[in-house]
């Protein structure tokens, strides 16, 4: 309790725990209450990974491809997610003014991070379900199950490297304006391509591949794809365990990074009043 | 610690740069608070009254801790701004007006429920007092509305009730009843005077335009302009420096395009101060004058500008009047938004 406070409020680890919980609730509530995203964000990635699938069949490529296309199309909600409603989200909440009500109180900002990653995992995760489910059944894709307990390690692991690049880049953002929005849009489209959203990364050489590592969804999906497909191993980029490994590394990488940078960046806010300033 | 104010300040200045493109003879900084010195006590209902650009945000988010001053000092409840700011996000909220926080898709308790949980309340506590305090500002029955859906009334009350739900040692409000409606700028102010009476050791800082709502609602007052604190006491001790002028409000017709009325009435020895608000047909001058006697001249200067006497009104100096003869200009804003006693 404060000083001259009657209400018992919460400290530490207790309040991190409920502002993780708080901040990720609209984004789970929404997810249900405001349906327009099944159309916008299941049925336009199923008609473009129709496009890939359709071409595939057409140059007689393995079947295995029509799978590839299907998890890289549905795992784009993913990414689409990170970069809008993770990384540019501090931007549109400056400019409501939420941001200014989330430091003026005691919530932690890695707990509003966090919350925003939770929720947003929920999101594009029911969204990546539907797509996988429809996409299946429309192009009759078949998935090994010998690996089912390492898949959700892989994906666990992905998800906490993808969400914690987008903390960090939330955090960088926490002092941007509008070249935050830029900056998203420039990432956006260049990363399905090195990232191998549609096609086995390894093909776009050794070097382009690794460069594109540090998105975690490259390796993220390589590994999904090289255990949930038992086609050809040499699609593979880099050997299972191996891209895991980068994966924890990454994971731990950019959720330090987003600490770090959410104190150094608030500390720089603060001073030059770039929390309070509203969209320029 | 237990006898500090509930907010003070020492030679508080804060200057911005200014950022982006701008042209080689545009100034590189702003200098937007300089020396301010205020002490507000527990208890105290504290006004901030000055124009538009005086500094009065900037010094709410510097107490607020959104902004870290760049001279002097700030202490809030006892803690410095600059070192101890988490300590002092757990014991303020802040309310401004016009404010659209919050997520559209929740309702107006789930909005609120969010922001509780931020200050560590626990759920049942934090729903309990929501319903109690938008009970207390007439909003219950809009607690499953979506926030997208409130008029802007409404969604004002709501903040008001995020800001109190925390049980805040201080509360800074910017501007709360900015754009509000007759009814619901009074049902806020009744709202703020019954918190105070109930809590009698929490303080509130409070920014207005509204004079007469400065006048009705505070303990004290700071008058601001230019980011300098030009007088600061209480609104009867404020209004008692004019009481040995004259006030008076005249009606006139038309003054005519020359340019600097002000300036023109101001020449004539032993005007202290002449505000001027031009409407249609008619022009209404409000005069500090150091004698009566000064009237007539007044009005024969009036007379050889072909402008007419309509009506003549002597008055006691209000608040208006001292802003008047502190900072040289009046507020220039629509006050018909303010009626309504809240002094019960």
């Amino acid at each position: 309790m404060n000083k001259g406070s009657s209400v018992y409020k919460a400290r530490g680890l207790h309040l991190f725990w409920r502002v993780v919980w708080a901040r990720a609730y609209p984004r789970i509530v929404g997810t249900f209450r405001e349906r327009s995203w099944l159309f916008f964000e299941t049925l336009l990635p199923i008609l473009s990974t129709a496009a890939y699938v359709f071409v595939y069949r057409a140059i007689e490529a393995p079947p295995e491809y029509t799978g590839f296309v299907v998890i890289g199309g549905a795992m784009i909600a993913f990414w689409l997610n990170v970069l809008w409603n993770m990384a540019a989200q501090l931007y549109w909440d400056k400019d409501i003014g939420n941001l200014e009500l989330y430091i003026a109180s005691p919530a932690q900002m890695m707990g509003i991070l966090l919350g925003m990653a939770v929720g947003g995992l929920v999101m594009s995760g029911t969204r990546a379900m539907i797509v996988i489910t429809i996409s299946s059944l429309l192009f009759n894709v078949t998935y090994e199950t010998g690996s089912l307990l390492l898949f959700p390690a892989v994906f666990f692991v992905t998800m906490a490297a993808l969400y914690g690049m987008g903390m960090m880049f939330a955090s960088i953002y926490l002092v941007s304006g509008r070249e935050a929005w830029h900056i998203s849009n420039l990432l956006q489209e260049p990363v399905y391509l090195v990232s191998g959203f549609y096609f086995p990364v390894r093909a776009m050489g050794f070097w382009v591949a690794a460069a594109a590592s540090i998105i975690p969804l490259t390796l993220g999906l390589d590994a999904m794809r090289q255990l949930l497909f038992a086609g050809d191993p040499t699609l593979g980029f880099l050997s299972v365990p191996l891209e895991i490994g980068i994966l924890v590394l990454l994971a731990v990488i950019f959720i330090t990074g987003a600490k770090l940078a959410l104190d150094k960046l608030e500390e720089i806010g603060r001073r030059e009043g770039r929390l309070i300033e509203r969209r320029r | 610690m237990e006898n500090m104010p509930a907010v003070l300040t020492e030679d508080l200045g804060r200057i911005y740069k200014i950022r982006g493109p701008r042209r080689k003879d545009d100034p590189q900084e702003v200098v937007a608070l300089d020396g301010v010195n205020i002490e507000i006590r527990h208890g105290e209902l504290f006004g901030l009254l000055g124009p538009n650009g005086a500094g009065k945000t900037t010094l709410i988010k510097i107490l607020s801790t959104l902004l870290l001053p760049t001279s002097g000092r700030a202490v809030v409840d006892g803690l410095d701004v600059a070192k101890d700011f988490e300590e002092i996000r757990r014991r303020i909220s802040m309310v401004s007006g016009g404010e659209t926080s919050g997520y559209g898709l929740l309702t107006v308790e789930e909005n609120l429920w969010m922001f509780a949980r931020f200050y560590g309340l626990d759920s049942s506590v934090a729903l309990k007092r929501i319903n109690d305090f938008l009970q207390l500002l007439g909003i219950a029955d809009r607690k499953r509305t979506k926030i997208a859906d409130l008029s802007t009334g409404l969604r004002q009350k709501m903040n008001f009730v995020r800001g109190f739900i925390c049980d805040p040692s201080v509360v800074f409000l910017d501007e709360p009843t900015l754009g509000l409606d007759v009814t619901a700028a009074r049902d806020v102010r009744i709202f703020i005077k019954d918190w105070l009476l109930e809590q009698q050791d929490r303080t509130i800082l409070l920014t207005t335009h509204y004079m007469t709502e400065a006048d009705q609602l505070c303990d004290r007052l700071a008058i601001i302009d230019e980011g300098k604190v030009l007088a600061c006491d209480t609104p009867q001790s404020l209004k008692r420096r004019l009481q040995r002028e004259a006030v008076f409000k005249l009606k006139v017709g038309p003054l005519g395009p020359k340019p600097n009325k002000e300036a023109m009435l101001e020449s004539v020895p032993g005007v202290r101060q002449v505000s001027i608000i031009e409407k249609e047909s008619e022009t209404e001058l409000s005069l500090i004058l150091e004698k009566e006697e000064i009237l007539t001249d007044i009005l024969a200067h009036l007379g050889r500008r072909g402008s007419n006497l309509i009506s003549l009104e002597k008055r006691e100096p209000t608040l208006e009047d001292v802003f008047i003869d502190l900072v040289g200009r009046g507020l220039d804003v629509d006050t018909a938004q303010f009626t309504g006693d809240v002094s019960q």
